[in-house]
């Protein structure tokens, strides 16, 4: 297997904050690779490394094989695609994608035809003399990534590149960014902080918070098998409970949350014992819902509650039950059988055991 | 309630343009229309464009004019080349503290009045100076160098002065060059200079144009500095009008003096823009 | 002991005469004419306040004449530079003799001010303080410098200096062996004067140190040695000489030129009995030995050299051998339009290389 990029024990420090703590990653040749973390977390910190604006207090950084920490940020073979794009707004359409073309000391005549290629390939041909300011969101995004393939780069790097967009364009992006990824076949590494993001577009995602690196795989591994507490609060919503472990079957735990709910959930291997401290984390669908107790008898977790607040969102939708001192996220089956749910209803609620991901209390995100 | 907001515009307005037809369209009528008089007798005037004939005809006005034209660009270019990179530094690679430290050495020189400013200059440049003693105290030269009195000197105050003046405009449109605008340019093959010309120049442009017309106006009417640095030669065209107005008590030709100054002047830096391919609304906003 | 009596009942009948009331008078006059303790001693004694505006002799009638003679009470122009402006300008009211106390004053040099600063039959000026110009020269290093036109020779290139104004071309024509003053009421003959002036000065140029434009300037190159010879006033040299014995003020071979700075009431003064209390106040004898000693200068004040400074008397005495006070060449009046052809000349000078 070739890898367009790899970090190895890449470590960045400011002063006496380490802003990148002893990372290292592989990213496979022709995959969309993201980084996911909140803001402050240390990826951008990662990327700046990578397009070599910012020099590794520690560790090696390899394209294709070779180290390039000793190559400046204009021969790396990345290119970077910035938050808020940057295009030249000095400059009309053809001369922004034609720039790295001409650094290259690439005939005029062999520019017009790259650059007419490129246009083709975004969809946008014809553009070439408009000014910036003149496109829409979405072509500047396009016109933005199109500057950085012609220069057929091994890596191209995309700086949370959608936060600038509105919602609907948001959602439209993410396909066309995955589709263009397939159309130039190059390797994407992307960092954002949005998790819908990375878990439409990519072939692995790096789950970051505070300098590392907490689980690497694909976005469904990082949904169903969060491997730390982080990652289960960050990728996805949950009902989350702070409580000590009562007892321990193997890999099911019982726990007794601080208002004092009992609930099992799983441990899926990691070490705890009873009497420790534990968080629980459940997805709101991961929870059935019902009007009978009798439907929900065969999971290991059920309780009564009223119905505190209805949060009407299409099919998303979702309601609050209160259940002891307990409040719960539960979505709503879309069947449409609960629609005529009111506030104050009483509701059963259940869910399996092993729904419910067990973890040593640590730092909540 | 529209006639109450009309009125409210007017009310808002008002000290605008007291200021402009007061202190600026008023007296420059007057001075237009003293410039046309032309004195026949004892307290006896004529209408005519005598004095500005006059200013044509003896080439010592002109010439007097062309120099400081000529001196006044030169300045401004020596200025240009000088801030651009103080600015630079200023506005994209200092941070923090160093960058207000910065600005305020570039204010400091402000705090004092210009009169004092030159003096300063000539305590620097006199042959009994500080500059002069420290040549000879470093073995350069045998004798005492008279740095003063001379074109040199009078350029050297000139860009002392303008200074800040072309640092403001710079500083403030580099600053609103975003920082992943350069380093896009480097991320693309860019290298220094070609990111400095292809990207960094072209958007400070209004900036550079607004400073230059700035700093080349106040040169172009400085009294001061050309006069006390450049002694015997300083020869500006503001001591024509001041010698005009105060010691020859020609009002006169003084008044068509100034208007040839503005107009002249005016010329210049619309020849200016054009030149550079700017406009003054974008220069201005 | 008599005058100043005189003196007392006359200031106390003016102060009555003006209705007792405290005014402002606005001064406009040269520095060190009007020094701190005269002017808090009038405050106290008439409860008067005064306004002084330190200028020279183009300001004051430029200032004058923007306003057509007002913002000031009192001005202080010399005597040759009143008759000329007041014909071209209007900017004096005359004088109300009566008012004056004449017993003040030194007679001669009352009656040659009144003569000088006639209009029309009005007088409109009377003297105050007196000087000359002529040399400064350090006497170690320049001391072939002996008239205005030595500054032009070669053992003391590159460290003489002088104005670039009017005097500077008058000194220099009498020097020449001209007599400009004789030719004011011609201008062809006055225009051939300075064309010979400007050709002197113009081959005089690279001699120049620099031209020097007000008093402090001048004291500071004479001061650091940069500058040997010079064209000054008679208190410059005087004052460099408390410093250095070496530099002291010389009268010019050809005649040191006199002036005489005058009281001239402008058109719009608004306080003339102040004005007059003023004038009678400050030619007291020992007021005006205050302003001496302040300015430098000697007085029209009849009796004030009495309590002059022996120093300043000493000065006085080796710069002024008797010969040299008979060929003082007093300015006379300038008439209109002079200054035009003068004008002419200094630009042309300063502009050549």
């Amino acid at each position: 297997m070739t890898f367009d990029l790899e970090c190895r024990n890449l470590t960045k420090r400011f002063g006496g904050t380490t802003a990148v703590d002893d990372v290292s990653f592989e990213v496979p040749s022709g995959s969309f690779f993201s980084i996911l973390g909140p803001s402050g977390c240390g990826k951008t910190t990662i990327m700046r490394m990578i397009a070599g604006f910012l020099e590794p207090s520690s560790g090696d950084i390899l394209i294709r094989g070779k180290s390039v920490l000793d190559v400046p940020p204009n021969k790396r073979p990345v290119n970077m695609v910035f938050q808020h794009l940057a295009l030249f707004p000095m400059m009309n359409i053809a001369e922004n994608i034609g720039y790295g073309l001409r650094r290259q000391g690439m005939g005029k005549a062999q520019i017009a035809v790259k650059v007419d290629e490129a246009l083709e390939r975004i969809g946008l041909p014809g553009i070439g003399n408009r000014k910036v300011d003149e496109l829409s969101g979405g072509q500047k995004q396009r016109v933005a990534i199109a500057r950085c393939m012609v220069l057929e780069p091994d890596v191209l790097l995309l700086d949370e590149p959608l936060g600038a967009l509105d919602l609907k364009l948001r959602e439209r992006m993410k396909v066309e960014l995955k589709t263009l990824q397939a159309a130039f076949d190059t390797t994407f590494v992307y960092i954002t902080h949005d998790q819908s993001e990375a878990l439409v577009m990519s072939d692995t995602i790096a789950v970051m918070n505070e300098g590392r690196f907490e689980q690497m795989g694909s976005g469904r591994d990082l949904y169903y098998r969060p491997a730390s507490a982080f990652v289960a609060g960050f990728v996805g919503d949950s009902n989350r409970w702070a409580g000590r472990i009562e007892r321990a079957e193997g890999n099911v735990m019982q726990v007794q949350t601080d208002s004092g709910l009992s609930m099992r959930a799983a441990a899926h291997g990691r070490p705890l014992a009873v009497g420790d401290r534990a968080q629980v984390f459940v997805r709101p669908e991961a929870i059935r819902i019902s009007r009978a107790g009798a439907d929900l008898a065969h999971f290991d977790n059920h309780m009564a509650g009223k119905v505190t607040n209805l949060l009407f969102n299409g099919a998303a939708s979702r309601i609050v039950v209160a259940a002891g001192a307990e409040e719960i996220e539960v979505n709503l089956p879309q069947s449409g059988e609960f629609a005529d749910l009111s506030e104050g209803d009483s509701v059963q609620i259940g869910w399996a055991g092993d729904q419910g991901n067990c973890f040593a209390e640590g730092p909540a995100a | 309630m529209k006639n109450g907001a009309r009125i409210g515009l007017a009310l808002l307005l008002m000290p605008m343009l007291l200021w402009l037809s007061l202190l600026i369209v008023i007296p420059h009528i007057d001075m237009f229309l003293v410039s046309l008089r032309e004195r026949v007798g004892v307290g006896e005037y004529q209408i005519s464009f005598a004095n500005y004939l006059t200013f044509f005809q003896e080439p010592l006005y002109l010439w007097t004019f062309l120099r400081t034209a000529v001196m006044s660009i030169l300045a401004t270019i020596i200025t240009l080349l000088i801030a651009f990179p103080v600015s630079y530094f200023i506005a994209k690679i200092a941070r923090g503290r160093t960058r207000s430290a910065l600005f305020l050495l570039c204010l400091v020189p402000f705090w004092v009045s210009e009169l004092v400013r030159t003096f300063g200059w000539m305590i620097l440049l006199r042959e009994t100076g500080i500059l002069s003693n420290l040549l000879q105290w470093a073995g350069l030269v045998s004798g005492p160098v008279e740095m003063l009195y001379n074109d040199a000197a009078i350029m050297v105050g000139l860009v002392y002065t303008s200074m800040l003046f072309m640092v403001v405009p710079l500083v403030t449109t580099l600053e609103s060059l975003p920082d992943e605008v350069i380093e896009a340019g480097y991320d693309l093959g860019g290298t220094n200079t070609s990111v400095m010309r292809e990207i960094v120049i072209p958007h400070a442009a209004p900036g550079i144009v607004s400073g230059s017309i700035v700093v080349f106006m106040l040169s172009l009417g400085n009294y001061l500095t050309p006069t006390m640095l450049g002694g015997k030669d300083s020869l500006w065209f503001t001591e024509l009008i001041y010698s005009q107005f105060i010691v020859r008590f020609n009002w006169e030709l003084g008044a068509a003096f100034g208007f040839m100054l503005l107009l002249l002047s005016s010329l210049i830096v619309w020849g200016m823009l054009r030149l550079t391919g700017q406009t003054l609304e974008r220069t201005m906003g | 002991m008599k005058t100043q009596l005189l003196m007392a009942t006359t200031a106390l009948a003016v102060t009555f005469g003006a209705g007792a009331q405290a005014d402002t008078l606005r001064l406009l006059t040269w520095g060190g004419y009007a020094p701190e303790d005269v002017v808090a001693k009038f405050e106290e004694q008439t409860g008067h306040t005064v306004e002084v505006t330190k200028s020279n002799n183009e300001e004051m009638i430029a200032k004058l004449r923007a306003t057509g003679g007002g913002g000031f009470d009192l001005a202080q122009p010399s005597q040759d530079r009143i008759a000329g402006p007041q014909a071209e300008f209007g900017i004096y009211k005359p004088m109300d003799l009566s008012k004056i106390n004449a017993d003040l004053f030194i007679p001669s040099m009352l009656d040659a001010t009144k003569a000088n600063t006639t209009v029309d039959g009005e007088v409109y000026g009377v003297p105050h303080v007196w000087g000359t110009s002529g040399l400064v020269v350090n006497t170690a290093e320049a001391g072939s410098v002996k008239d205005y036109t030595d500054l032009c020779s070669e053992d003391v290139a590159g460290k003489v200096s002088y104005r670039l104004k009017r005097p500077t071309l008058i000194g220099f024509a009498f020097a020449m062996g001209e007599d400009p003053f004789a030719a004011y009421g011609d201008p062809a003959k006055y225009e051939e004067i300075m064309g010979k002036v400007e050709e002197a000065l113009i081959a005089c140029k690279p001699n120049v140190k620099t031209y020097w434009g007000g008093g402090d300037e001048l004291m500071g190159l004479v001061r650091s040695g940069e500058v040997v010879a010079s064209m000054a006033w008679d208190t410059g040299g005087w004052k460099l000489n408390e410093d250095n014995p070496d530099v002291t003020f010389v009268a010019p071979a050809s005649g040191a030129l006199g002036w005489v700075d005058t009281f001239a009431l402008p058109a719009k003064g608004k306080a003339d009995d102040v004005a007059y209390e003023w004038i009678n106040f400050v030619m007291q004898p020992e007021i005006a030995a205050m302003i001496t000693a302040a300015a430098g200068n000697f007085t029209a004040s009849q009796g004030a050299d009495e309590f002059a400074s022996d120093a300043l008397k000493a000065r006085y005495q080796a710069s002024f051998p008797p010969e040299a006070i008979d060929n003082i060449k007093w300015y006379p009046p300038v008439p209109a339009g002079l200054e035009v052809i003068e004008g002419g000349v200094l630009d042309r000078v300063k502009a050549a290389n």
